[in-house]
Formats: C-alpha cells, sequence, structure tokens
C-alpha cells in the first residue's frame, strides 16, 4: 500500500483518508470474521459445554443451556470410560487407521514415484486413471462390497475395513505425492544415477528425504479419511467388539429410550481429539498439500 | 528401512551377472520400464479389485431379483422410476447439492477474502480457527448438531425462546429437516472453499493489483476484473469437486433424520443405504445408487478438463 502512496503523489490529506479507510476495511473485516467464527464454533463449543455438565442440568433445561451454570463435572467422561464399550471403538479405530495409513502410504509412494518420475507404456493414462477413481464416492462402492467383503468372510470384522479403506485414501495420496515427486529437478536423478544409485536407493535416499513435506500431507490425509469414514463400517460391521469409534459414537453409545447427552458429547469430542491434535501442529504441511493438487494440477 | 535395500539390490544384480538362462529374466527384471510397472502393481491392484471391479459388479448386482437368484434386467431400475419416493430422492438429492455447495462456496469466497486482508501475522490464526469444522470427522460434528437441534432440549429454540419467538421443530418438520441438513453440510463443507481460495488468492500477483489501484479501481472492480479471471480454473474444479462430495454424502442426512420425516430428507445414499443394507435388498440399493452415476461422470469429465488445462497454463 505504501508503494502506491509512492507512485502517485498525494496531498497528506488524501493519504490519510485513504489510511483511514484502510483502518475501516480492516475492522469490517474482524466484524464479519467474528461473525463466522461464532458460526463454525458454536457446535464444537456447545459439545464441550454439554460434555462437562450434570446429567440433572442437560436434563432440566433450567438454565442457559450455552453456559455450565451448576459446576463443571467431569462424571460423563468417567462413565464414557467405564460403563461403555467406547474403549474398544477407539482400540479397533486405531489398528485399522495404523493398518491403513501404512499400506497406503507404502502403495502410494511406490506408485507415485514410478508414475511421476519413471514412466512405463500405459503410465499416463494410469494417472488420469488414478484421478478418476479419486472422484468415485464410498457411496456407490459399498453395496458391491458387502458382496466382495462378505465373500471374503471379513463381514463385521475390523480387518474388512483395513481391506476397503484403502479405496478412500490410495488415490488421493498418489495424486499428490506424483505432484510433489515431479516438482523435484531432473538432475538430482541424474546426479544419483551417474554415482551408480538403484530405483530403490533413488527413492530412498533421495525422493523420499526431499518430497517429505507432501509425504506428512499425504499421511494426514490417510489418518484422517481413516478416523472419520462412516459409511463403509455402518454398513459392514455390526458387533459392538468389531466396532469403529465414529459408528460406535452414533448409535451403540445411544442406549434404550434415555439419551445421556452429556456421554455422547463427551464420547464425540474424544473421538475426534486425534485429528484434531494432528492438524493443530501440522496445519501447514496438509494444506500445502490439499491446496497443491489444484493449484499445480 | 535403507539396510534392508542395500542388501536386496546387490543381491538383483548378482542374479542377473548369473552366466546361466537367468540373465534374460534379470534383465528384464532391471529394465526401468518393469522396475515402473512393478512398483504400480500394488496400486493396480487395488484400484481393479477394490473400485473398478465394484463398480461393474454393480451393474450386475443391480439387475438380479431381492434374492439375487434370477435376473430381472432393468426391472429394478423401472420399479425405482415408477416409485414417488425415489423421484423425490432425486429432487432432494439436486436441492440438497446444488443449494449447499451455492452457499459453501460463497460463505469460503467472503471468509478467504476477509482473512487474505488482514496483517500477515493473524492469517494463520484465523484460518485455523475457521477451518475447526472440516477437521472433526463429519459423523460426530452431525451428532453435535443433532443435539442442538433435538426437539425438547434444543439450545437455538432456547434461544428463540428468549428473544419472544416461536420454537421450530428443526428435524421433525420436514421442510426444517431440509433446511438442517443443508446447513449443516454448509457449516461443514465451506472451510474447504476457504483453503482452496485463499490459496489461489495468494497466487494472484500483487502487480495486477497495484496497476488497477493505480488506474484507480475501487475494491468491487478489482475483484470482478482480476480476483475473479484469475481464480476461474480454481473456482470450477473446487465447485465440481464439492459437487461430488456433497451429491453422493451419507453421514449427515443418516445420523440426523436418516431419511425421515416421511423419506423428505433421503439423498441417494441414504435411500440406497435403507434399501440395500437395512431391508436388505442388494440389488434395489445398487441400482439406486447407480443412478448417481451420470451425474458424477459428468462432474469428473469437467474437473479433468480443468485439472489439465491448469497443468497446460503452468507448463
Amino acid at each position: 500500500m505504501t508503494s502506491i502512496a509512492v507512485a502517485v503523489p498525494r496531498s497528506t490529506g488524501a493519504r490519510r483518508s485513504l489510511k483511514r479507510s484502510r483502518r475501516w476495511a480492516l475492522i469490517t473485516s474482524y466484524v464479519f470474521l467474528v461473525i463466522f467464527a461464532i458460526f463454525f464454533l458454536m457446535p464444537p463449543y456447545y459439545m464441550i459445554v454439554t460434555s462437562l455438565k450434570s446429567d440433572a442440568e442437560v436434563a432440566h433445561m433450567a438454565t442457559n443451556p450455552w453456559i455450565i451454570a451448576n459446576g463443571i463435572t467431569l462424571d460423563q467422561f468417567k462413565l464414557l470410560f467405564t460403563q461403555t464399550d467406547f474403549l474398544i471403538f477407539f482400540k479397533n479405530t486405531a489398528i485399522v487407521t495404523v493398518s491403513v495409513v501404512v499400506i497406503t502410504m507404502v502403495v502410494s509412494v511406490l506408485a507415485a514415484f514410478s508414475l511421476g518420475r519413471m514412466r512405463f507404456w500405459g503410465s499416463s493414462i494410469l494417472a488420469t486413471g488414478i484421478f478418476l477413481t479419486y472422484l468415485v464416492p464410498d457411496t456407490l462402492l459399498f453395496i458391491p462390497l458387502f458382496q466382495i467383503v462378505k465373500a471374503i468372510g471379513l463381514l463385521n470384522s475390523y480387518w474388512g475395513m483395513v481391506l476397503v479403506y484403502p479405496t478412500l485414501t490410495v488415490p488421493f495420496c498418489t495424486w499428490i505425492m506424483i505432484g510433489y515427486f515431479q516438482s523435484i529437478p531432473k538432475e538430482l536423478d541424474e546426479a544419483a544415477l551417474i554415482d551408480g544409485a538403484g530405483h530403490m536407493q533413488m527413492l530412498l535416499k533421495i525422493f523420499i528425504p526431499v518430497a517429505l513435506p507432501g509425504i506428512i500431507a499425504a499421511t494426514i490425509f490417510a489418518f484422517t479419511v481413516s478416523w472419520a469414514a462412516f459409511v463403509y463400517p455402518m454398513a459392514f460391521l455390526y458387533s459392538a467388539d468389531q466396532q469403529v469409534l465414529t459408528v460406535g459414537t452414533v448409535t451403540s453409545l445411544i442406549r434404550a429410550d434415555v439419551y445421556k447427552w452429556g456421554m455422547l458429547m463427551a464420547g464425540a469430542l474424544v473421538a475426534a481429539a486425534p485429528p484434531l491434535v494432528i492438524y493443530a501442529f501440522l496445519m501447514d504441511y496438509y494444506i500445502a498439500g490439499l491446496t497443491s493438487g489444484a493449484t499445480k494440477g | 528401512m535403507a539396510d534392508t535395500v542395500h542388501t536386496w539390490v546387490p543381491s538383483l544384480q548378482t542374479a542377473g551377472a548369473r552366466p546361466s538362462t537367468r540373465r534374460g529374466l534379470g534383465k528384464f527384471l532391471r529394465q526401468r520400464s518393469t522396475i515402473a510397472f512393478l512398483m504400480c502393481l500394488p496400486l493396480i491392484v487395488i484400484i481393479f479389485s477394490l473400485v473398478i471391479y465394484p463398480a461393474f459388479y454393480s451393474i450386475y448386482l443391480s439387475m438380479l431379483n431381492k434374492a439375487q437368484t434370477r435376473f430381472v434386467g432393468l426391472g429394478n431400475f423401472s420399479f425405482l422410476l415408477s416409485r414417488d419416493v425415489f423421484w423425490m430422492v432425486v429432487w432432494q438429492s439436486a436441492i440438497f447439492a446444488l443449494s449447499a455447495v451455492f452457499f459453501k462456496a460463497v460463505i469460503g469466497l467472503i471468509t478467504a477474502h476477509l482473512i487474505n486482508n488482514l496483517p500477515a501475522k493473524g492469517q494463520r490464526k484465523w484460518r485455523g480457527m475457521l477451518l475447526v469444522p472440516w477437521v472433526i470427522p463429519l459423523a460426530l460434528s452431525s451428532l453435535g448438531w443433532w443435539w442442538l437441534f433435538d426437539p425438547t432440549h434444543s439450545a437455538f429454540n432456547w434461544i428463540l425462546k428468549s428473544l419472544g419467538f416461536n420454537e421450530i421443530a428443526w428435524l421433525s418438520d420436514p421442510y426444517w429437516a431440509r433446511f438442517s441438513v443443508i446447513l449443516v453440510n454448509v457449516w461443514y463443507g465451506a472451510p474447504f472453499f476457504l483453503i482452496m481460495y485463499l490459496a489461489a488468492l495468494k497466487s494472484v500477483p500483487e502487480q495486477l493489483y497495484e496497476a488497477a489501484a493505480i488506474d484507480g479501481a475501487n475494491a468491487w472492480q478489482k475483484f470482478i476484473h482480476i480476483t475473479l479471471p484469475m481464480m476461474r480454473n480454481i473456482i470450477a474444479i473446487t465447485v465440481l469437486f464439492s459437487l461430488i462430495v456433497t451429491f453422493a454424502n451419507f453421514d449427515i442426512v443418516q445420523i440426523m433424520t436418516a431419511g425421515g420425516p416421511r423419506n423428505m430428507t433421503h439423498v441417494f445414499a441414504t435411500y440406497s443405504f435403507l434399501l440395500g443394507i437395512r431391508s436388505g435388498d442388494l440389488p434395489l440399493g445398487a441400482a439406486t445408487s447407480l443412478f448417481m452415476f451420470p451425474i458424477l461422470a459428468i462432474a469428473a469429465i469437467f474437473i479433468l478438463r480443468g485439472v489439465r488445462k491448469r497443468g497446460r497454463d503452468i507448463a
């Protein structure tokens, strides 16, 4: 902005009015951002407030529901961890997610390296095909996959989730890794080849370290997608010992006709915590990875 | 990891150097394109067995009767087309996707601009705050919204009541239920537009705005004549992508209304879940979900064109 003031000679009065209008623009921005922030943060805020109330306060509606009037209590969390299957769901989700992330990263890094750097007959068609499979939603595939998972004998087993979740993660992770690998200068692998490195050595010693930001982004994507997956477990899992967090919290924590909303909200918050924590620390990598797919193409 | 590769690579080379009939195979294995293909093999297996095969299997499945014993041709499709509920699902899916994507795009664009106006130091903090809805697993935040809309304890109704308005039956009145599921979808999806637009805004060269400022353009003119044309491709890709995701959405409707009241909030995903899994008629469920395919395919073709064009622009 100062550069404009220099480029166009103005009187001091005009410059002051420019400055003032700039300040007003900033204030309006903040006002609207606060309004949007209230809209975006209201549900998580209300979930936190509910989870810290006693059952009596939640049920009776005598006080303002948006604030905790009768004191903070951790009873809901205690109840959640001791009286329900929540910890089983958590363990199952952790096993499924870690397995899916490992499978996804091995498969997609190998494929992206090969498609992005080496090329073979049909590789460009395959790269396009991968992008298209990313656009096939899980809600189109869950019915045929139900039959397939059933035929393999993995219906109502969380290992069935390890089998089918890669359809959600692998295409996009491969896609962003292709972009990262392609952005690495060609001279680097030529130098490695001259030094006598094999393709595997090249991948492990040069490409993976250089493309680390992309690998972090792809890992976070695979993690959040497997953690949040809902359609497949909803269709394929039905007993509590095999259930994962999303479906378990939504279906089996609701008992009979009594909705224990305080405990439900406590469960939803604990279940949402791992993705939130990861994102709090690694947000920049994740966003860079996601937007590069579209801005770099 | 590195150690195992060290031992693996020389062993491959010695195998190839052995003077025997295996030399041909070794040479073949060491060829660049073969290695490249082998590296892709796990991906190809996953995509073929878990995406492409199921997609075609779904078409076959949709032409069987409920017990999957008899081939009925297009019977399931014509049955669906003759049902009023199905047509309601078609309309609701269209209304749901189009209105949700429109408001996501508008809110995303506004918030991206607002954040871009701030001094660089505060941008990260605001972006992080506004991204929260998109990071919470949708199934869990839908549960939170359900609680906000609860018929007897609704916290929104408490506000309405204390302001002197009538209570709203958020999820039991069909039209309010439609409004509610769209609202939740906008809440969840707008942050995605925000980050895409914010990244695109940052990539518009600053000189363009400076030149426009010298020519005396106001903020609106800068937006219409510089920002929008520069971001057109990103906006198109994001809108089409979001259209696919929103159109195929399952979590929100399944958790908040399960399609009710009177099937008025069903979308393709929840209706095919009801028919295929809940009622056990897999072929009919497959037929329902296949109706999504033409719309998704059209959106996918346009996205691909946009992405390729973008690639050419940069190259």
